[in-house]
């Protein structure tokens, strides 16, 4: 392995792979403040030109975290296909980018490809491409999902009603979600982060937003976004799971500190598997995650956030999940200090994410601390939606009253959709059509005073 | 915030264009979300978006107001407080958001300066600081801090001089508290600004402050602010936990105290049930 670079007139060296990719991303302010970025633009290159060199075997010889050390290793070493690397087997990084980017390699190649490829190829890929390339390659993935409707499917654009409220109230709750009903959105999920983080709390609203769903036959699915254990709970407790939700991370470390682990993940899928509650799929787990995650629990073992967040798309994975997102401008200014970073972040998350065959969403976003506004969140937004991007929040006005941060909207979702002529899920489109909320143009029709959505907000 | 008032007033209803559900508009008395929203096409209204833009606005500007020392301290001095301002080792605002470690330790200078203050042995102190809403700190910074200092010392306890503590992150407490070897360290610092409320103090106490305590060691109540918990209210709520943790000698997520006012907790984490956002700490 190359290790050593000249840009100008001065030499860098480098030690081993986690070095090379730490020092190779572009920059952002958590990889300086973990001490692991590069110093400045040359050396930045240098890092890149040795890594562009690198074959993509030595990922399978050198790990970034010791197998014996880490369970996220051990099963991405432990699954990883060598019929579907044969392809690639012989190339190097820098020739991985060329091939991925090429006319001859579509949606059938890459989606046969990604179980040959780590979550750290295909990070250290991104590393070696620019904004458009991210976008070039991720748009030709083809990654379809099901539980109550199809998520994926071409020239479909679908979103999360995220309807939070800062006490869990029921009432406060159901009016965010008939509001976004009415622009639309709601066909990747209806989604609650909870205040109360109880199972108590977490039952009830799940029978809140299962009755929702089908006192109107709507072609969707519920998600109380609670730790992993409270679900489990819950669907002890017999109440009506759709979905499993669990923030993960890329290392054994940092996933510890969430308080999971892959057996509890594999349980977990298991007991929302046995409801049989999807009518046209089956698959039962939601995963959020977020570049820094590793470092602010303090279990990045020295590897950059980047490669550590696909990491953490290497264990979604494993789990077919049905919606995954990665919520990049959540977490702050010290791990992503602006627009650009955040831009950079969401277009590298999305991109390992489908490469990797995931479902991969964006919850486009920012808090009021970092270098950002809506004008950020407008281009990164447009940007994932030409690269594919599975599925968007949905938030009224943008203002998340509960976690206090701001995603995208109900607008937005609607603009995105006929901006780039996209529809939600089939099924749910043709459930919007029935309800008399869309035209035959997919135009969004007002809402009468006496609909019965609307109606449901009284009662 | 503007737009807490659904029923149309700021877009006027003859200006609501066709597509938004006028039944909904009267429901917003169980939600502050921006629900409802009228739009123009697939967009929000003018007078919808310059709303948001103006909450931002006054968001942002708590992030990077100046925190009001000189005033602060002016107004500790009349009301016959003493006060001690102290340096964190963050150089300025661009430096505290990118290196919250920074604010967590005293400068060295501020170090010797309280130990000459541990002499007559106080069991509480409070730190004053910006944190991340400088407004929250200037607007209910000394009122609410003189208001639990008055309950403190109606407890006869032994309460430190305040100290005053300009970029500050929560873990400061460790470092202020073993100087000055109080049993109690609290700090009062602004809170990560929303949308809808840019003035949010938010108060954690820690028993035997030490280095190497954390988040899991302490307590906290949060979202203290005129229109959220008021700040008398949260002022009682401080006094109860610092005596309980005195009397229990101990603070962290082992305790829990069961407060005379039983008014809605209003304690947001910040949790995305697993990964907390940067929220001042």
């Amino acid at each position: 392995m190359r290790l050593t670079a000249t840009v100008g007139a001065t030499g860098f060296t480098f030690h081993g792979l986690r070095d090379l990719l730490a020092k190779a991303s572009p920059a952002r302010s958590g990889d300086e403040l973990s001490g692991v970025a590069a110093t400045d633009e040359r050396e930045r290159v240098a890092a890149q030109l040795c890594l562009a060199d690198v074959e993509l075997r030595a990922f399978l010889e050198e790990p970034v975290i010791p197998y014996e050390q880490d369970e996220v290793t051990r099963l991405i070493l432990d699954t990883h296909d060598p019929a579907a690397f044969a392809p690639v087997s012989h190339l190097t990084v820098g020739e991985l980018r060329d091939h991925l980017l090429s006319y001859e390699v579509g949606s059938a190649e890459l989606a046969a490809l990604a179980p040959g490829l780590t979550p750290e190829m295909v990070a250290a890929v991104s590393k070696l491409m620019r904004n458009q390339d991210l976008i070039a390659v991720a748009s030709k993935v083809s990654v379809v999902t099901a539980f109550r409707d199809t998520i994926g499917l071409p020239g479909r654009l679908s979103s999360r009603i995220q309807p939070n409220h800062p006490t869990d109230d029921p009432a406060g709750i159901a009016l965010s979600i008939v509001d976004g009903l009415t622009f639309g959105c709601g066909d990747a999920c209806i989604g609650i982060n909870p205040a109360m983080d109880t199972v108590t709390g977490t039952v009830d609203l799940l029978r809140i937003l299962d009755d929702v769903i089908h006192r109107f036959a709507i072609p969707t699915q519920s998600c109380v976004l609670t730790h992993v254990t409270n679900t489990l709970a819950a669907i002890e407790r017999g109440a009506p799971v759709d979905l499993v939700f669990q923030s993960i991370a890329g290392t054994q470390d940092a996933n510890r500190s969430f308080g999971i682990d892959l057996a509890l993940l594999v349980e977990a899928r298991a007991a929302a598997l046995s409801l049989e509650r999807g009518t046209v799929g089956d698959n039962v787990m939601y995963f959020e995650t977020g570049q820094g995650s590793c470092l602010s629990a303090g279990a990045d073992h020295g590897v950059d956030q980047q490669t550590l967040e696909a990491r953490a798309y290497g264990v979604a994975r494993h789990f077919s999940p049905l919606l995954v997102n990665t919520v990049v401008g959540f977490i702050g200014p010290e791990y992503l200090y602006d627009g650009r970073q955040i831009r950079r972040a969401g277009l590298e998350d999305h991109f390992c994410g489908k490469v990797l065959g995931l479902p991969m969403g964006c919850d486009v976003c920012y808090t009021n601390h970092a270098e950002a506004d809506q004008n950020d969140s407008d281009d990164l937004m447009t940007l994932l939606a030409v690269a594919g991007c599975t599925y968007f929040m949905g938030v009224p006005g943008a203002d998340d009253i509960m976690l206090e941060y701001q995603s995208t909207s109900y607008h937005d979702i609607a603009f995105l959709q006929r901006q780039l002529a996209r529809r939600p899920a089939p099924e749910f489109d043709g459930w919007l059509h029935e309800s008399g909320l869309v035209d035959e143009h997919g135009h969004l029709l007002p809402v009468a005073r006496d609909h019965p959505l609307v109606a449901v907000t009284r009662s | 915030m503007t737009t807490g008032d659904l029923s149309g007033t700021d877009a006027a209803p003859a200006r609501r264009p066709a597509g938004t559900a006028p039944g909904l508009a009267s429901l917003g008395a169980v939600t502050s979300a921006r629900v409802g929203l009228a739009r123009t096409g697939t967009a929000m209204t003018t007078a919808d978006l310059l709303a948001f833009q103006s909450d931002h606005a006054q968001a942002r500007e708590a992030v990077h107001a100046a925190f009001e020392v000189d005033r602060l301290m002016a107004e500790f001095d009349a009301a016959g407080v003493r006060t001690v301002p102290v340096a964190t080792r963050s150089g300025g605002r661009g430096q505290y958001l990118r290196h919250p470690e920074a604010g967590r330790r005293l400068s060295g200078s501020a170090r010797e300066l309280l130990s000459a203050e541990a002499v007559d042995s106080p069991d509480v102190v409070l730190i004053l600081s910006d944190g991340l809403s400088a407004t929250a700190a200037n607007r209910h910074g000394v009122g609410f801090v003189l208001d639990l200092r008055r309950r403190l010392l109606a407890e006869s306890l032994n309460v430190a001089p305040v100290v005053i503590a300009p970029f500050a992150r929560v873990g400061l407490l460790n470092d202020v508290g073993a100087a000055l070897g109080v049993a109690v360290a609290v700090i009062v610092l602004g809170e990560r600004p929303g949308l809808s409320a840019p003035d949010g103090l938010s108060v954690y106490a820690e028993y035997a402050p030490r280095s190497g305590l954390t988040d899991a060691d302490r307590n906290c109540i949060s979202n203290i602010r005129p229109g959220g918990l008021p700040p008398a209210i949260a002022a009682d709520r401080a006094a109860e936990l610092i005596r309980t943790m005195i009397d229990r000698r101990t603070s962290g997520v082992g305790l829990t105290v069961e407060y005379d006012d039983p008014s809605p907790p209003v304690d947001r984490g910040y949790g995305r049930n697993g990964w907390i956002a940067s929220g001042g700490m």
